[in-house]
């Protein structure tokens, strides 16, 4: 892929920050408001693709490290895995720390409510592990593909 | 027929992708017809848990005393969203390493040129 | 000669969708709705979120996200395998 144009590279540099600080918010906010760790991972694995488009996939190499983004990949599923395991005292994902008293342990308010960050138990840090893992997903897929399309472009010019 | 509006519109996204995997030879039209399959399918998903004058099933600052909708099949939707994304870029690769392979995106001549 | 037979098989199995859908029960009036009665009603004591989608996928169905980011993560490895002998 080729780099695009000045206008391209400055709007992206402009709203680059801004898209992964909103995925970042989807995925911490992912037990109180619509969201999760899903969407929040595809908010950031898109602003990679912003950035892998507008730059080309040569200069976006400097930013972007596959390896780093695939460490980042089993490194979620570990943590997801390990927190499903933890509740195994009384069942697989059982929710241990829910009402608990602890971290992210205060019991809701039944009913209607504005909302508190430190309820949930074990939910807010599934969301954050499967997070990881899905914007770093994206992340490796996108420049895998990328970096296959510029092989098979050149060999057809040739 | 007119209450039952959404279920015609899931039945012509499916009928759009079976028509295209059944006339189309491009591996790339043949992935977009996938795709649309899939869509169609979480659509079908969401529509069965409507409730009618229903909100989000999420408590956060909702207006109080009203139904919600069915949560269930919103996250199964969620699953199937992620998987579709997944077979999707594993498609895309295949059909790109069959393009290097054989220059083509043309199942016949893929068949055609070596056994 | 294939195409005409694909062509009719299409639209019979086109015509029988359509069919079915008209005939589905009325949109927006779900009839079986314990379970999901039951997660609104107690997501909130029983995990403590306040979104109940998100205390189904990753409490009562917490399997299935493990399986869903185990094909996740198995569609990345296949990628990149697939990928391995490009040169840049």
């Amino acid at each position: 892929m080729k780099e695009m144009s000045r206008i391209v590279k400055t709007v992206t540099n402009f709203v680059y920050g801004f898209i992964i600080i909103f995925g970042f918010y989807i995925i911490a906010h992912g037990h109180l408001t619509p969201g999760g760790g899903f969407q929040g991972g595809a908010v950031v694995g898109s602003a990679f693709a912003l950035l892998l488009v507008s730059y080309g996939s040569l200069n976006s190499r400097e930013f972007l490290k596959k390896d780093i983004l695939s460490l980042f990949e089993g490194f979620g599923l570990i943590l997801f895995i390990v927190l499903g395991f933890s509740g195994l005292g009384i069942t697989f994902f059982y929710n241990f720390l829910a009402n608990s008293g602890s971290w992210f342990g205060d019991t809701a308010i039944i009913g209607v409510n504005p909302g508190n960050m430190n309820t949930g138990g074990v939910i807010p840090l599934m969301n954050i592990a499967v997070g990881l893992e899905v914007l770093s997903a994206f992340g490796v897929i996108v420049l895998t593909m990328a970096s296959g399309a510029e092989f098979t472009k050149k060999k057809e010019n040739s | 027929m007119i209450g039952n509006l959404p279920y015609v519109a899931v039945v012509i996204f499916i009928g759009l992708g079976i028509y295209t995997l059944m006339f189309k030879k491009n591996l790339i039209k043949i992935a977009i017809g996938i795709v649309l399959i899939e869509n169609g399918v979480n659509l079908f998903l969401i529509t069965l848990g409507y409730r009618k004058g229903a909100i989000a099933p999420i408590y956060t600052q909702a207006p109080s005393g009203q139904v919600m909708v069915l949560p269930t099949p919103q996250a199964l939707t969620l699953t199937s969203i992620v998987i579709g994304i997944a077979t999707t870029a594993l498609i895309l690769s295949v059909a790109m390493m069959i393009y290097k392979h054989y220059g083509t995106l043309d199942t016949d001549q893929v068949r055609r040129l070596r056994g | 000669m294939k195409k005409i037979i694909f062509g009719i098989a299409f639209i019979i199995f086109f015509s029988f969708l359509i069919v079915s859908a008209i005939n589905m029960r009325t949109f927006g009036e779900p009839t079986i709705s314990q379970m999901d009665d039951y997660f609104i009603e107690n997501a909130q004591s029983e995990t403590g979120a306040n979104n109940v989608v998100t205390s189904i996928v990753f409490d009562y169905r917490g399997f299935d996200t493990l399986g869903e980011a185990t094909v996740l993560f198995t569609a990345v490895m296949g990628v990149v395998a697939l990928f391995r002998g490009v040169k840049k």
